[in-house]
């Protein structure tokens, strides 16, 4: 199907998935367009566009629950949320920058089809954790729904689960239902200055096993905090180790006192973040603001947290790479050398160990066909990708390619 | 209920099979005599039984996958079973079927406190992990009430909830990786201690999935930190609606409490009569609020709460003083099930979800419901995140009061479909619910979700007869029905 195609009702959209399978011709699956670096390229004449599928259709806010248009974007819901002291629990990173799409960070509906979160990850969930519900056309063009609008929902399997992180490969969504829930009313960071990335993932792990709820837990070696945009980070002068906590201001004051007691005698010193400059802080651990200025090839490893130290340590010393670390060393970010070429598939994949995975989150078009932007699969797990993808889109008409090879 | 028709194929290779099976099994594991397989006859859902044609009781994955690779050969269905717990007939054996019984999985393999992370064997209660845990300060989250028996590879097959999973949510937000064993054997893993295993998420469909396709052998939670302090109000008010309007308060003000729950009249004498918690006998609800965290902000919020409950008309309001009052309050909620089960010779427990402003509503059309039908109803309720349990009384030796209350219950299910909630909350569907699942999905939606299980499961031997009304051959579910070369759609826009 030459073109690309703008459905405007789901009835149409069926037409157009209809007309795909029976002409044998794929069709990329886009919202706002703002996440298509992300994942394999797709070869397809076509391009369904579901822009069209947009705004906030219902909220309620007592009920914890929103349901939007699949393309509405990310901005507006967060804009509605925060209107009535409400938000995204999962922090959904706003990656337009990251992708050179600095004014577009993208729809929802993209936002759950590649299952993303920020920083709180660790306690709140990622995107998976709060989708209820959706509405799309499958492959086999048919308009169906998954999930319901309320929190605690066992009827049936959990297609919502399946959608999340599908990346458009098994379903066009046309609707989405999530769970908001209230954002805190204070914030505040600690930050213990000039750790190693072991000593970090050490305090981080301490941290996080303690009773003082933390919501955020991320290390910063000394070349990368100095391009913080936050003064206390980035004139620190060495590492930075940074925790976060959240909620009424009695119990945020409280705990940060706890959290500077555990780590006393830790590192080099301390600092304390308020509420302004603890949002911009963690906006950037978020949105992978410390790696963008490299225009490199970008991995997010996600691994056992305690391993996460040395992992970082031995990649950006092997590799030439930069990085950091989110949810207590879980996550690892790494901007490689634009040079290797394989993007350092090889030597991360081979670092990582049994468990944990390694995705390739930016690289060139060239990069991303040639090797696998995401963790191979072992045969059996593969087998039952394919199958799955077969009972939504036995043609693969939608995104074929984007995740695997024929998936 | 009707289950499908005992497949006389299978019924015929029972020897072979048993035979089979004693070859890698001892003989106590590999069960025939008849009064072994009535200890398998049902589940929680105790209207229900039927004895499985075998029941074999392994101990190691190997086992089970050598079971499903013979029970896929022959053909012969397979309904994995935990601690039998299930409320909803999940566990309901088959007369030509398997029953795989993962009693004897019952060891904590690992337990590491740096990375939050327990990995336990499927039989393990839920309860025991918290128990393993929690002399060091950690617990496990999901509390279903059953928490003290039920298993944790249960809990995945039926994504468990509990009181407390508004805060700290299901048995699917609690868990980091899963030991699986296909129909044909194969053996995968997936996730680990890491978060988010990419991929399709094969561990989210597989939680909550009803054993209809693979079978749990090796679980890993999420452990976290006991909170410093638990508090619990106990609120009543004048009626059902103003309780219900407080909640909506509560969560408005950006409060998510660690639980709240709430009971109706019938359920607060009830338990009252049953173990004496002390609550107030003149209300029409009664609401336990639950807030726990650092002291600091559990202090903070006990006094803005009780502001908020009183703001809303509650005629009555006690914050715990201590942990034995605490638990007092509790005790009443925790008893409400057997408290009930006094007034009544049986009773037949429900599990909706409604959008909870709807709750006013519901209430009252089931107490149309409870005129009709002649039988009285109880109600429990999480209310925070609007999962109802109607509890209906009835006498199974009366005549037609099983079929009545059977019908009522469906009536109180369609009901919460309507009002835009869902048929089970944290139950499952199971045998009970699955001729209703058509109120809820279309054709179209329940033919999507069995060709998920064809991908896993395309002889669909895996506990055959629970959730789907319908069984469609995969054959079928596959054939995609469009017309080759044609140009179907003339009118299609393009640009």
């Amino acid at each position: 199907m030459p073109g690309d195609v703008r459905p405007l009702s789901e009835e149409h959209l069926r037409e157009v998935v209809a007309y795909a399978i029976a002409a044998n011709e794929p069709l990329e699956v886009r919202g706002l367009g703002s996440r298509r670096g992300f994942g394999r390229p797709v070869h397809a004449k076509g391009t369904i566009d579901l822009s069209g599928f947009t705004g906030v259709s219902l909220y309620e806010p007592e009920e914890l629950v929103m349901v939007a248009g699949a393309a509405t974007p990310l901005a507006e819901v967060e804009a509605t949320l925060k209107q009535r002291g409400q938000q995204l629990a999962f922090e959904p990173p706003r990656l337009g920058r990251f992708f050179g799409r600095p004014d577009q960070d993208g729809s929802i509906g993209g936002i759950f089809a590649c299952n993303l979160a920020g920083p709180r990850r660790f306690k709140a969930g990622a995107a998976r954790d709060h989708l209820l519900g959706f509405r799309g056309v499958s492959g086999r063009a048919e308009i169906f729904k998954g999930g319901g609008r309320v929190m605690k929902n066992v009827t049936g399997y959990d297609l919502c689960k399946l959608m999340a992180g599908s990346f458009g490969t098994l379903t066009a969504l046309t609707e989405v239902t999530f769970k908001v829930l209230p954002a805190p009313e204070k914030l505040r960071t600690v930050l213990a200055l000039g750790l190693t990335a072991d000593q970090s993932v050490q305090a981080l792990a301490a941290a996080a096993g303690s009773p003082h709820e933390v919501s955020g837990l991320s290390y910063l070696p000394a070349a990368i905090a100095a391009e913080s945009t936050v003064d206390f980070v980035r004139d620190a002068g060495t590492s930075v180790t940074a925790i976060r906590v959240e909620g009424p201001g009695p119990s945020v004051a409280y705990r940060t006192e706890a959290l500077r007691r555990m780590l006393a005698g830790q590192g080099s010193g301390q600092e304390e973040l308020h509420t302004g400059r603890s949002d911009s802080f963690w906006a950037e651990v978020r949105d992978v603001a410390p790696l963008l200025g490299r225009d490199r090839p970008v991995w997010r490893l996600s691994v056992t947290p305690g391993l996460g130290g040395s992992l970082l340590d031995r990649l950006c010393r092997d590799l030439g790479a930069d990085g950091y670390l989110d949810a207590a060393g879980g996550t690892v970010w790494l901007a490689v050398d634009a040079k290797l070429a394989d993007g350092g598939a090889a030597a991360i994949r081979a670092a990582l160990g049994p468990g944990g995975h390694a995705t390739l989150l930016r690289g060139p078009d060239g990069l991303r066909s040639r090797i696998e932007v995401f963790q191979p699969q072992p045969g059996p797990v593969a087998a039952l990708t394919r199958r799955i993808k077969e009972g939504f889109d036995p043609k693969g008409v939608l995104n074929p390619g984007r995740m695997y090879d024929g998936v | 209920m009707r289950m499908p028709e005992p497949d006389k194929a299978a019924l015929g290779k029972r020897s072979e099979l048993v035979a089979a099976f004693r070859e890698f099994l001892p003989a106590s594991s590999v069960v025939v005599d008849e009064a072994g397989l009535r200890a398998f006859e049902c589940d929680g859902l105790t209207a229900y039984r039927q004895p499985p044609m075998i029941a074999v009781l392994p101990e190691t994955t190997a086992e089970v996958s050598r079971i499903l690779k013979l029970c896929k050969d022959a053909g012969v269905k397979v309904v994995p079973r935990g601690s039998g717990t299930s409320l909803s007939g999940g566990a309901l054996p088959l007369a030509d079927g398997v029953l795989l019984g993962l009693g004897k999985f019952n060891r904590v393999l690992e337990i590491d406190y740096p990375n939050r992370a327990v990995t336990v064997q499927p039989g393990v209660t839920n309860l025991a992990i918290t128990q393993a845990v929690e002399t060091d300060g950690f617990y496990y989250a999901p509390d279903p009430s059953s928490q003290i028996a039920c298993s944790i590879g249960g809990n995945v097959a039926e994504n468990s909830g509990g009181v407390h999973c508004l805060k700290y949510g299901l048995t699917t937000n609690n868990i980091l990786g899963l030991e699986v064993v296909l129909i044909d054997g194969e053996v995968i893993r997936l996730g680990g201690k890491h978060l988010d295993a990419e991929g399709y998420d094969l561990m989210g469909v597989l939680t909550g999935s009803e054993g209809l396709l693979g079978v749990v052998t090796e679980v890993t939670v999420r452990i976290l930190r006991k909170p410093e302090v638990a508090r619990a109000l106990l609120v009543g008010f004048s009626s059902v609606v103003a309780g219900g309007a407080c909640v909506g308060r509560i969560i408005a003000a950006g409060i998510i409490p660690a639980g709240i729950e709430m009971m109706d009249r019938p359920a607060i004498h009830a338990a009252e009569a049953f173990c004496h918690p002390g609550y107030p006998m003149d209300v029409e609800s009664l609401l336990i609020v639950e807030l726990d965290g650092p002291e600091a902000e559990v202090e903070y919020l006990v006094d803005v709460v009780s502001g908020i409950c009183r703001e809303s008309g509650a005629v009555s309001v006690r914050a715990s003083t201590s942990e034995a009052e605490r638990l007092a309050f509790w005790a009443g909620r925790k008893a409400a099930f057997p408290a009930i089960g006094r007034l009544s010779p049986d009773y037949y427990c429900m599990d909706g979800t409604i959008p909870r402003n709807r709750l006013p509503e519901v209430l009252e059309r089931m107490a149309e419901m409870s005129t009709r039908y002649g039988l009285r109803v109880a109600n429990v309720f999480h209310a925070g995140d609007g999962n109802l349990h109607p509890l209906i009384l009835y006498d199974a030796n009366s005549e037609d009061e099983l079929e009545r209350a059977e019908a009522f219950g469906a009536e109180i299910l369609t009901l919460c479909v309507e009002v835009g909630g869902v048929l089970t909350g944290e139950h499952g569907v199971g045998v009970e619910k699955r001729d209703l699942m058509g109120t809820m999905f279309t054709e179209i939606d329940l033919k999507q979700q069995q060709r998920l299980k064809c991908a896993f499961d395309p002889d669909g031997l895996l506990n055959p007869g629970k959730v789907f009304p319908t069984l469609h051959r995969c054959a079928e579910l596959g054939r995609v029905h469009v017309h080759r070369g044609q140009m179907p759609f003339p009118d299609l826009p393009r640009f």
